[in-house]
């Protein structure tokens, strides 16, 4: 049978046919929905870890234990989790080991394009690049056999494209995979010095061998049709030059990357008279192939910068450029991401961003977006965790240079989970006056509305303990914490008030499920969610535009009526009638 | 031949549904289908775009400027952001209805004037108001249906089931009214 399938949800199927028993991740845009789409399956035990690093981890341990598992993440987080999977690839595995990078060439949500097929290089892991969904599905499987073969876990890379675009899959059973027994066995699983001198050896001993497998798999075609231009590619990129050059070229398609089918480059080469290397971002295949002394044209002509598309590389390569019809710019008006109406965050940035001589450092997640106008709330943001930590080297820093300014972090209650305790304990160990918002709303919202630590539920949708943040601050030893509704702006001020005092570490939590959720049972009985909506009397409404200043999406200007909330997009969360100086924004119905 | 469908609008206006909708119908109908879409950051407020390349044989799941045989946008300042990916002698259906970004919400920036008799003078141009149609069917939620109707209708797939399609696609209480709204959408030239 055959099913239409992204690429993700067609790696989760590949899991499960090949009979993967354990996966585990932590969402991140274009990861999420392959963890997503392998809870479906019961066959397949699955979980949200608190991060990436945790992911991997547990996928180490249930790969020495004999079954086959899997990892997913996004670019960035493969930075979290490097760690681990550099040393696993020394161990070998026991069950057969996948960790997949979802790769976000043109930063469609990221905060960078890194190309980690550099980590298979880095890591000496077996590189697999499938270019749609059925290669997804099938490379996945295959991917199992060769850690399995070869004893070593394999890296999958995915890019944003292939991710979440949709083509045809043909589905196929799920093979019986038996556990494999488990033996303590010191010498392979526990990296001392000693031994891992012995893994290193034994690993370049794989690579060899990889090569060699590199050179006669499926996995690595050529394609022929004329001698006169020759394409080497590999991913995406393979899709986007066939829909270019179609059989005005041959094609040396790559799916197996690392290491590089040296003799196959080779022979390839010396048959056509101009060669292309034609990969999205790095000169990742190119470098190695200049490195054998072959003459390819690559990033001379193709961009190394954002996504690449059939358009640039006709453009680039034959130098034809479709007509288009212009576009008025003065016509188009930017159009960025904003918090949703109700978000729960708006409140607290817009008090935080009132306050003159603050610092924010902020953090990946929806509250990024309070760095935007009109609340411009946050000084910085790097990575999860940078929110809480970053504040504490601000702190160092004016310290030493006499600077009196007061540093406020913000992290989310997943960011917070991930990779925000441990920077809080720094705080508290390294004494700083931070002070720390913890954006509790109540799910993982950024990537979705992913379960985590602390919602009270799994992936696979059991009731689970409910890590409790407050506890968690006050066992790392903050004594100042305050839990709050952000939607109440008097409570917004006086905590950012009283932070503004202290001379210790303190921490605010602004507890209120995401405007978007779908309330659980525990939500319901936690806070008071009704449904409500806020109107302007237009009679009383002054034109003065305060109500602006919050940023909602539900709330337009116009010069003749004055302000206007959008009924059908309203969620009663009543921060614009707290802002409004004359009462002019009142509950319907009151 | 593969055709190329541009859809763009803004977050929440049902465009994912609707290239769903859409990829799923062609595919039963016997073609090969590839559809595109990008999310995270763009469901919230920001513009989204689908695509959708159907054909023989389908290679790369996105296009590039110049290379839409039409270009359906559910809102009329997306259809000006969009236009260079439009064949020139391609055909632009769109919603005449305006949801302001936040620079117009804020006051820093004024939604454009004339943005459709401007994209008229450029290109073939088909303009709805699915907004109104949905609002006379009962829920406005259905404007991304009647615009699926009158894409059918301009590509000529009028024979393909899409009943069975939208049937497997949307929640059954639904069902009905987003088929009056294909319907709908169908007669609207």
């Amino acid at each position: 049978m055959k099913k239409l399938l992204t690429g993700n949800e067609a790696v989760a199927r590949g899991a499960y046919e090949a009979g993967v028993h354990v996966a585990a991740a932590y969402p991140g845009t274009p990861s999420t929905e392959i963890l997503e789409n392998i809870a479906k399956y019961k066959e397949i035990y699955s979980e949200w870890t608190p991060n990436e690093k945790v992911a991997v981890e547990v996928a180490v341990g249930a790969s020495m234990a004999g079954a086959r598992s899997l990892s997913a993440m996004k670019h960035v987080g493969m930075n979290v989790a490097a760690d681990p999977m550099f040393t696993y690839a020394y161990l070998g595995v026991n069950g057969g080991c996948v960790i997949v990078t979802a790769d976000d060439p043109g930063m469609h949500s990221s905060q960078n394009e890194q190309d980690n097929r550099y980590y298979a290089r880095h890591a000496k892991m077996p590189l697999i690049e499938p270019s749609d969904s059925q290669e997804a599905k099938d490379f996945t499987m295959e991917a199992y056999e060769i850690s399995e073969k070869y004893d070593v876990p394999v890296l999958f890379r995915l890019t944003t494209r292939v991710c979440h675009s949709k083509s045809l899959v043909e589905l196929g059973e799920r093979k019986n995979v038996e556990i494999k027994p488990y033996s303590r066995n010191i010498p392979k699983f526990v990296a001392t010095p000693a031994r891992a001198r012995v893994h290193h050896i034994e690993l370049e001993e794989k690579l060899k061998k990889l090569e060699e497998y590199a050179n006669n798999t499926f996995l690595n075609k050529e394609e022929w049709n004329t001698e006169e231009i020759g394409i080497i590619t590999s991913g995406i990129s393979y899709q986007y030059a066939k829909e270019v050059f179609g059989d005005k070229a041959s094609y040396l398609k790559l799916g197996f990357t690392y290491p590089l089918p040296k003799k196959m480059i080779k022979e390839f080469s010396s048959k056509v008279k101009k060669l292309y290397v034609i990969e999205e971002n790095e000169p990742f295949l190119e470098t190695e192939i200049k490195a054998m002394g072959i003459n390819v044209i690559g990033k001379e002509k193709i961009p190394i910068t954002l996504e690449l598309n059939p358009d640039i590389i006709r453009e680039a390569l034959l130098g034809e450029k479709s007509k288009i019809v212009e576009q008025n710019k003065e016509k188009v008006v930017s159009r960025p991401p904003t918090l949703c109406s109700g978000c729960p965050h708006r409140g607290l940035f817009y008090e935080l961003g009132k306050k003159k001589d603050v610092v924010i450092t902020g953090d990946i997640g929806c509250y990024t977006l309070g760095s935007a106008e009109p609340l411009n709330a946050m000084d910085s943001v790097v990575c999860m965790g940078a929110g809480v930590s970053a504040a504490h080297g601000f702190i160092k820093a004016f310290e030493q240079a006499g600077t009196k300014k007061k540093v406020f972090g913000v992290v989310g209650d997943s960011t917070f989970f991930h990779s925000g305790i441990t920077g809080l304990i720094d705080i508290v160990y390294n004494k700083s006056n931070a002070t720390i918002i913890i954006l509790d709303n109540r799910i993982t919202a950024m990537t979705g509305h992913q379960e985590n630590p602390g919602t009270g539920y799994t992936l696979m949708g059991e009731k689970a303990e409910i890590i409790d943040i407050e506890a968690i601050c006050k066992a790392v030893g903050i004594k100042h914490i305050r839990t709050i509704n952000p939607n109440n702006l008097k409570e917004v001020k006086d905590s950012i008030n009283e932070a503004m005092e202290l001379t210790e570490p303190s921490v605010i939590i602004t507890k209120w499920p995401c405007a978007l959720k779908k309330f659980t049972e525990i939500d319901m009985q936690q806070f008071e969610l009704k449904p409500q909506k806020y109107y302007v009397d237009s009679d009383k409404c002054k034109k003065c535009k305060m109500c602006l200043n919050i940023g909602c999406p539900s709330i337009s200007f116009d010069e003749k009526i004055g302000s206007i909330i959008d009924q059908d997009t309203c969620v009663g969360c009543s921060v614009c009638a707290q802002v409004c100086p004359f009462d002019a924004i009142k509950k319907v119905g009151e | 031949m593969t055709k190329n469908i541009l859809l763009v609008g803004v977050g929440g206006q049902g465009i994912i549904l609707t290239s769903k909708i859409l990829s799923t119908a062609l595919i039963n109908d016997g073609y090969d289908v590839k559809m595109s879409e990008v999310h995270g950051m763009a469901q919230r407020g920001g513009s989204v775009t689908t695509q959708v390349r159907y054909g023989e044989k389908v290679y790369s799941p996105i296009i590039g400027k110049g290379e839409a045989d039409i270009l359906i946008s559910f809102e009329k300042m997306e259809a000006m952001r969009w236009i260079e990916y439009l064949k020139p002698e391609g055909k632009l259906v769109v919603n005449d209805y305006a949801i302001g970004s936040a620079p117009i919400l804020a006051g820093t920036a004024k939604y454009p004037k004339n943005i459709i008799e401007e994209l008229k003078e450029k290109v073939d141009t088909l303009v709805l108001n699915a907004h109104e149609v949905a609002l006379e069917l009962g829920n406005v939620k259905v404007q991304n249906i009647v615009m699926l109707g009158a894409l059918v209708k301009e590509m000529n797939l009028s024979n393909i089931d899409w009943e069975n399609a939208i049937k497997n696609l949307v929640k059954p209480k639904f069902v009905e009214i987003n088929i009056k709204a294909f319907n709908k959408g169908l007669k609207l030239r």
